[in-house]
């Protein structure tokens, strides 16, 4: 299957705290044809995100996708709370680069 | 009231952050109702909470706040700060009170104050728990009575409620401790008979003022008209504007859940919410509910004194070092650890490896042509902190390695002194819902006169 990275069908890829002991991904599509294609094949899973972070899956909370704003968000536990010992992001902001290089099934023409 | 709209004037999304001047000229020209600024996040962490100071300075806030003041007190509106000094307890209420004096005897302004605090004692949070009316939020862990008993300092976010109250009193500025942030941009309109769940909605925008429009920024005006069936948003920057991807995109924003936003009493459902883009740059936003909790809850955020901090900031450009990074590390540690004996820790953040991302990073094998150590020590106090910190820099320094071949030092160190004494660090203890009788219990008024 033909794929492409997720930075070029994305015209917002972030990470952010949502509260001290959660972080929250978001990647906005520029086109809603994509996005929706995405949605329709179900392609964000929590098996996806925990392989791509590293992580146990049962620190994947939730895929949530949005429609007005053609975006998928995905929440998940910070390894470490905010500002505790061992935290490397204070405002989680710079945990989505995983994100950039998915690769991401190319809509059949 | 008898009008059919409430329009809020946003300066900036953190009081201090700044605005151009003549965004607000145009913003208070329009006959706003109300200016209201937030001030406050826990995104800074912990520390801010802990120390009793703002992540803000305070001659940026001084700027700011001289401009909305001298200007609402003109146009004879209110002022609502919210989470007054970033973390909204005691002493950063307190810091932003003296902010106002200074501005009143400077522009000889003489006005009320309506302070609410927001600061709840350990003994109300442990009854509370004794009770069993705290419950974790989300995915914090469970609370125990030494997570209370152990905070600094506990402040929990104020809802509408204490806000009416302050409101009633006629004030000119109201200065609220820590509080929900959409609040002070919400709480007036709701109290005047506009919907909750469209004043909720464009609280939650315009408390991050244009950060919500495109290009977005922090540090720009914004104007929210709240009417009966919706809100409208304005850019007051010509070169910024609202579009619906914009405002759809910032309900995403920080948020776990974009279809349900809990607060204090009640939870705000986006679920049916439509954006629409008008002309002139504007958005219409519709259909956004508030479905009130029962009981009331209010979200509790404290802190606790975790050690002092140490640190040291190194480079590293030999190949060969970079190679065994790992296991250097791992030996230094053990030996430091070993030789003092003291309890505490030390810490490795290696940049251009994992510094950033930490376990989560996924490149785990790249090798970079040079990288940043910084060694972090914590321990119970200053002087074991700086111990361990530097007995750990010269180790590291002039510790032997397979392959060395560098053998006059392993670092390149940054600054002399080499270490840096960064103080107290804390850590969060409590992020729970703690469940309420009277929203207005636990966040008293106090009025005073400002500028006599």
């Amino acid at each position: 299957m033909k794929t492409v990275p997720l930075s070029e069908l994305a015209v917002v890829i972030r990470s952010k705290n949502a509260g001290p002991y959660e972080l929250t991904l978001d990647v906005l599509f520029k086109s809603e044809e994509v996005y929706r294609f995405l949605k329709s094949i179900g392609f964000f899973t929590r098996e996806l995100m925990a392989e791509l972070y590293g992580l146990p899956i049962e620190r994947i909370f939730h895929i949530i996708y949005f429609d007005p704003a053609a975006a998928v968000k995905c929440t998940l536990q910070r390894p470490v709370v905010s500002g505790s010992p061992g935290d490397t992001d204070i405002y989680g902001a710079q945990q989505h680069a995983p994100l950039l290089d998915l690769k991401v099934p190319a809509r059949e023409a | 009231m008898n009008e059919d709209e409430f329009r809020v004037l946003s300066p900036t999304a953190i009081l201090g952050y700044g605005f151009p001047e003549e965004s607000f000229r145009k913003g208070m020209a329009r006959k706003p109702h109300l200016v209201a600024v937030d001030a406050g996040s826990t995104d800074p962490g912990p520390y801010y909470l802990g120390a009793g100071k703002s992540f803000t300075s305070r001659k940026a806030v001084r700027r700011d706040l001289e401009i909305i003041v001298e200007a609402a007190v003109d146009a004879s509106i209110p002022v609502i700060i919210g989470s007054a000094g970033g973390s909204g307890a005691l002493p950063h209420v307190e810091w932003t009170r003296s902010i106002l004096e200074e501005i009143a005897a400077k522009k000889r302004l003489r006005f009320t104050s309506a302070v609410l605090h927001a600061d709840i004692s350990s003994h109300d949070v442990l009854a509370a728990f004794e009770s069993k009316r705290l419950r974790s939020l989300s995915h914090s862990a469970a609370i125990t009575r030494e997570d209370i008993r152990s905070s600094t300092r506990i402040v929990a976010q104020m809802g509408a409620e204490p806000v009416w109250k302050a409101l009633d009193t006629g004030s000119q500025v109201i200065l609220c401790g820590r509080c929900y942030d959409p609040v002070p941009f919400a709480a007036p309109a709701i109290r005047e008979g506009f919907d909750p769940g469209l004043a909720y909605h464009m609280g939650k925008i315009l408390e991050c003022a244009a950060i919500a429009a495109t290009p977005g920024s922090g540090r720009d005006c914004v104007m929210g008209t709240l009417r009966r069936d919706g809100f409208e948003l304005e850019s007051l920057n010509e070169q910024r504007r609202f579009t619906r991807v914009s405002t759809a995109a910032h309900t995403l924003y920080e948020k776990s859940d974009p279809y349900r936003l809990p607060g204090p009493g009640g939870t705000l459902d986006l679920t049916d919410t439509k954006f629409e883009e008008l002309d002139g740059g504007r958005v219409r936003v519709s259909g956004s509910r508030y479905v009130p909790d029962l009981p009331y809850t209010i979200k509790l955020e404290g802190v606790r004194l975790s050690g002092y901090r140490t640190i040291c900031v190194a480079g590293v450009r030999d190949p060969a070092f970079i190679c065994r990074i790992d296991a250097i590390l791992e030996s230094v540690e053990r030996q430091v650890i070993e030789d003092l004996g003291i309890a505490g820790r030390i810490l490795f953040h290696v940049y251009g490896v994992n510094g950033v991302m930490g376990a989560m990073e996924p490149e785990k094998d790249s090798i970079p042509h040079e990288m940043a150590v910084i060694i972090e020590a914590i321990a119970a106090d200053e002087e074991d902190a700086d111990a361990l910190c530097a007995h750990a820099r010269s180790t590291l320094l002039h510790c032997g390695y397979p392959g060395r071949i560098s053998t006059a030092g392993n670092l390149a160190l940054l600054y002399s002194p080499s270490d840096i004494p960064c103080g107290a660090v804390y850590e969060f203890s409590i992020y729970h819902l703690m469940e309420v009788e009277d929203p207005v219990q636990y966040f008293p008024l106090e009025l005073c006169e400002v500028g006599r």
